[in-house]
């Protein structure tokens, strides 16, 4: 025993500060959220509170306007999550086999993801400016010099929930497009040459080639390229916020609507989003990371 | 976005993987002329795509402000001019200082304590090691927002001054996950078994094996997550908005300020935009392939 705890013992010690620190600041602090969002606190004042259940949950699902922010997440995580994952995946297709500049072109989709959302919605919010006509500016002025009118739009500030929030999905598309291309790519490349030898020794077209030999292969990176993509929409925050301003009710998603009710100081309401916004999230994320610690302790 | 959206446990093996040549069979698959051609096509249209925002932004940038009109957008400026630079830079300087200090600090302790970790989660196990990865992983995962408002509330009450010190901490311990996650896949793939088996058999305790055997081939693996901290820390804005003051916040804030008032100077926005980004951008370019093995990891295993 005594031999263990030598053997063991200074491994553990280790990693005692971060576990301490984490079971702190990430769980101490969601059940600090947690038990906050339980109580009637909605004023920056301190002082005793009292409990009051579930009753902000209750109350945020019967608002229109928090029900507003969850659909316009559910249309913003889709248009992000399908438009991503199709440019990404067809930069991949275009590149994996190899061509002249193919360093080029890699380098050059994968920059936006050094960028901040900031910085890159500040020059979206350019981008995407409303005006139409001959006042038109930024992308529907360069639709307008390339007699692509059509094309013109109001963007975020008109039309439909989905042409509001694929706006907003657009700039998030341009920065991340790039780093599924990359994951995909480094999947292509990483399928042994046997397999699409074997397959066309078979006779197998290209496109039944891809259909059935090196997509199949792709599979759990696709699996992981929707975890992050998924998780990092729900989260977002920063581009709206350069977009549109963090008061818009058009663009609003709860970590906006979050920003906003701890503006007007309401801490029990803001503290029953994040909770809602956790749960959401690790939806999607605890079945992952159950797989991959599972998968990982096979090795 | 932050440290915590791009999940971590692989390093720069991915990135080489894609830099890695196709294999022969691949390149001698019979794509006719034709279909290079059209693939090439099809690229610089997207090639188009993704560099619109930056000729936009750089023409804008240099821009005098009766340029800007809406008939003018897309052509290039009239007369070149540095001024909206120069105001951009009088606005930006102090959070760019700010954000230096802030991001180069919180990116090395970040990376000395997650290397720490990861050797002890991939080479040093004990029992339970898996349950405390799990525990650590799922850290790396959670919306920051479920932890904002109670950490403002920590941090005012163990009367740290809001600004700078505060955010250092705030980055440094999330941080950890990833940078643990990092090292512990770069240690399992990297170092061979054998070795740190040997340096226990002549009775090489934990620190004496971390420091002689494991921190020497550790360069790589650091110069992964240093630039994965400092990029994630260096863009971050939400931290910077719950925990810090327009007055003394990092450069996300101060751009946001810039860009944000009544009546917006679009070229000293641009201009900002362009100035916030260099660091990013120069750490991008000339360690690209770390960058990528930074963003890759987790995605795939090594």
């Amino acid at each position: 025993m005594h031999g263990r705890i030598r053997t063991w013992g200074p491994g553990a010690l280790v990693l005692l500060p971060t576990v301490l620190l984490l079971g702190y600041f990430v769980y101490g602090l969601i059940a600090w959220s947690f038990n906050t969002s339980l109580t009637d606190r909605h004023t920056a004042r301190k002082g005793p509170a009292e409990y009051v259940g579930f009753d902000n949950y209750v109350n945020l699902f019967g608002e229109e306007r928090f029900l507003n922010s969850l659909k316009n997440l559910g249309v913003l995580t889709v248009a992000f999550i399908v438009g991503t994952l199709i440019f990404g995946l067809l930069w991949a297709l275009l590149l994996e086999k190899g061509l002249r500049g193919e360093g080029i072109f890699r380098s050059i989709f994968l920059f936006p993801m050094a960028i901040s959302m900031i910085a890159s919605g500040v020059v979206w919010g350019w981008l995407l400016n409303p005006s139409q006509g001959d006042d038109a500016r930024g992308l529907n002025r360069l639709f307008s010099i390339l007699h692509l009118n059509v094309l013109e739009n109001p963007w975020w500030t008109g039309g439909s929930r989905w042409t509001t929030m694929a706006s907003i999905a657009l700039p998030a598309v341009w920065q991340l497009s790039g780093y599924i291309m990359a994951l995909f790519l480094a999947g292509f490349r990483g399928i042994p040459g046997e397999l699409r030898e074997a397959a066309r020794v078979d006779g197998a077209s290209e496109f039944k080639l891809y259909r059935h030999v090196l997509f199949p292969q792709l599979s759990p990176i696709a699996l992981s390229a929707l975890i992050i993509l998924g998780h990092m929409s729900l989260k977002l925050f920063d581009l709206i916020y350069a977009i549109t301003g963090p008061n818009q009710f058009r663009t609003e998603v709860p970590s906006v609507y979050m920003w906003n009710t701890l503006l007007r100081s309401d801490m029990a309401k803001a503290a029953a989003i994040s909770i809602v916004l956790l749960a959401v999230v690790a939806v999607l994320v605890i079945p992952y990371v159950a797989y991959t610690v599972r998968q990982e302790s096979e090795e | 976005m932050t440290a915590a959206d791009v999940p971590a446990n692989a390093t720069g093996k991915a990135a080489a993987a894609i830099s890695r040549k196709p294999t022969r069979s691949t390149i001698a698959d019979g794509s006719t002329r034709t279909s290079r051609t059209v693939r090439y096509v099809l690229l610089l249209l997207f090639l188009l795509f993704v560099l619109t925002p930056v000729y936009v932004v750089v023409i804008t940038s240099f821009k005098t402000s009766s340029d800007t009109t809406a008939a003018a957008q897309w052509s290039l400026p009239q007369t070149w001019t540095l001024e909206p630079w120069r105001k951009a830079w009088d606005v930006l300087q102090p959070y760019i200082v700010r954000s230096l200090s802030l991001a180069v600090p919180a990116a090395i302790i970040a990376s000395l304590i997650g290397s720490a970790n990861g050797f002890v989660l991939a080479r040093w196990r004990f029992p339970g090691a898996n349950l405390v990865f799990a525990f650590i992983l799922f850290g790396m995962f959670i919306p920051y927002q479920a932890v904002m408002l109670p950490l403002r509330t920590t941090f005012q009450e163990l009367d740290v001054t809001r600004g700078i010190p505060t955010l250092l901490i705030a980055h440094v311990i999330y941080g950890i996950p990833i940078c643990t996650l990092i090292f512990r896949n770069y240690y399992a793939t990297v170092v061979p078994h054998e070795i740190i088996e040997s340096a226990r058999v002549d009775g090489a305790g934990l620190v004496q094996t971390y420091a002689r055997i494991i921190l020497p081939i550790s360069i790589s693996g650091f110069v992964v997550t240093l630039i994965w901290q400092f990029t994630s820390v260096w863009n971050d804005f939400l931290f910077a908005l719950f925990l810090t003051q327009q007055n003394n916040g990092p450069v996300t804030l101060g751009l946001a300020a810039l860009a944000g008032g009544q009546k917006v100077d679009y070229a000293a926005s641009m201009a900002g935009a362009l100035i916030t980004s260099l660091p990013t951008l120069l750490v991008y370019i000339v360690l690209g392939r770390w960058f990528i093995g930074g963003l890759m990891a987790g995605a795939l295993k090594g």
